[in-house]
């Protein structure tokens, strides 16, 4: 049981780390096929 | 695998494979006729080719002082015939290749058959899954154990192996249920539930899918690292899948750590997983990693495209097509992961006495051991056994 939560914490944790990774790759959407003349409901 | 996808594609949206008959088309000057318009309309195939390649021939043009002669030999219908096409010469300043593509003709298969066969044979094939697993379970119950446990245990997964597993499979019930609600949320949450809830269902879908991959792949390396030797094929598994694993009957047939069976899970795992990962990241850096026109060269250049019947597929594909094409792998390929998987769960909770504490507390009853994975537990008794006999041979002076 011990082992199957630590398992699902550690999905937790590598997803948390994936979008913060993630957010300062600049591969969003809007950063790769937009241009600042586009208004966005997003921050950039 | 992905040229039998593309195989899957062809037969289901009707691409034309086939021979197509030159049409009659006189009476309109060459272009298209009634006939070609009902067949379209009727989701017959038309050999496009007399409007594909009608694009112009500079060649032919008409000298500059001449009347159009500054348009190049290429009339409006043909200009526009040539952006729908993909066949213009379109260059532009900023966006790359993907820019230059102004009407993108293969989308509109994609759509029909994401919104269409895919929904279909994916939802069917799930549904299927668990009506056939509730019938199996009705005829023939839990798998019991035979006689009495008998409360010695031993180890069936050490704390590292249920880790890598609830990893992965933590993981995968998260992707398969977000990207259900992807796939279906249009069709099944919306007109039901409202389209607010569903757009807040797919936003935040989006967010889990997207970053819980990350863990889906982290967990398949573990436990590929950890099992693969024990799921190389081996004699034993056809004792094995002659007595359908023991599960129709009362017999049980020698296993060592993984039956027939659990090597189909995990090599199912691991291959359609690996695969499904790739397209997922090809999917999460769009137009940076296209993978099918390369694969589609290689399995013309060794002649697999032809062995398979399936001519000659597309070595050029447009930024779009590749997207599409990996959504589509990525979503058939989870769909089979997602049917086997199921059939997993079941036969490792409710469908088999004893099976869930192999993953659950790591420690099985010996019974259960003996019954399932006799093999396995000799090898662990003899090793104990090997264990304590050099001990009591030796001297202390040893």
């Amino acid at each position: 049981m011990k082992a199957m939560l630590t398992g699902f914490a550690a999905i937790l944790v590598i997803a948390l780390g994936a979008n913060l990774l993630l957010q300062q790759a600049g591969f969003a959407s809007h950063e790769k096929l937009s241009g600042s003349a586009v208004r966005l409901d997003v921050e950039k | 695998m992905r040229v039998l996808f593309w195989l899957l594609v062809c037969l289901t949206m009707g691409l034309p494979v086939t021979a197509q008959t030159t049409a009659d088309r006189s009476s309109t000057g060459g272009a298209q006729t009634l006939a070609d318009i009902m067949a379209r309309q009727n989701g017959e195939d038309v050999d496009d080719t007399f409007r594909r390649d009608n694009t112009g021939d500079p060649s032919q043009a008409a000298t500059a002082d001449q009347q159009l002669g500054t348009r190049g030999g290429i009339s409006d219908p043909e200009f526009w015939r040539a952006l729908r096409y993909g066949s213009a010469d379109v260059r532009v300043s900023a966006g790359g290749e993907v820019a230059t593509v102004l009407v993108q003709d293969g989308g509109m298969s994609w759509l029909a058959f994401r919104a269409g066969p895919l929904r279909q044979y994916g939802g069917w094939l799930l549904l299927g899954t668990l009506a056939l697993l509730a019938v199996f379970y009705l005829l023939r119950g839990k798998i019991r154990i035979n006689g009495d446990r008998t409360g010695r245990t031993v180890t069936r997964f050490k704390a590292i192996e249920r880790f890598g597993h609830w990893l992965v499979a933590g993981s995968f019930i998260l992707l398969g249920l977000t990207g259900l609600i992807t796939l279906f949320g249009r069709v099944l949450i919306a007109p039901y539930l409202g389209k607010e809830v569903n757009a807040t269902l797919l936003e935040l879908s989006k967010w889990v899918h997207n970053n819980v991959a990350w863990a889906f792949i982290v967990g398949l390396v573990i436990i590929f690292v950890m099992w693969v030797a024990h799921n190389f094929p081996s004699r034993t598994d056809l004792v094995w899948i002659a007595q359908a694993g023991g599960i129709i009957g009362s017999k049980h047939p020698p296993a060592k750590k993984f039956n027939a069976g659990q090597k189909v899970i995990f090599w199912s795992v691991i291959l359609f997983g690996a695969s499904i990962s790739i397209t997922g990241v090809s999917l999460l850096f769009p137009y940076e990693l296209p993978l099918f026109a390369k694969s589609f060269a290689i399995a013309n250049d060794i002649g697999l495209s032809g062995l398979l019947g399936l001519g000659e597929l597309p070595a050029a594909l447009a930024p779009q097509e590749e997207m599409q094409l990996a959504q589509l792998w990525h979503a058939i390929l989870a769909f089979v992961l997602m049917a086997i998987i199921v059939a997993h769960i079941y036969i490792g909770s409710i469908g088999m006495e004893g099976a869930y504490d192999a993953m659950g507390s790591g420690e099985v009853d010996e019974v259960w051991a003996k019954q399932h994975h006799s093999l396995w537990l000799e090898d662990i008794q003899q090793g104990q056994k090997a264990k304590i006999a050099p001990s009591s041979d030796a001297s202390p002076a040893d």
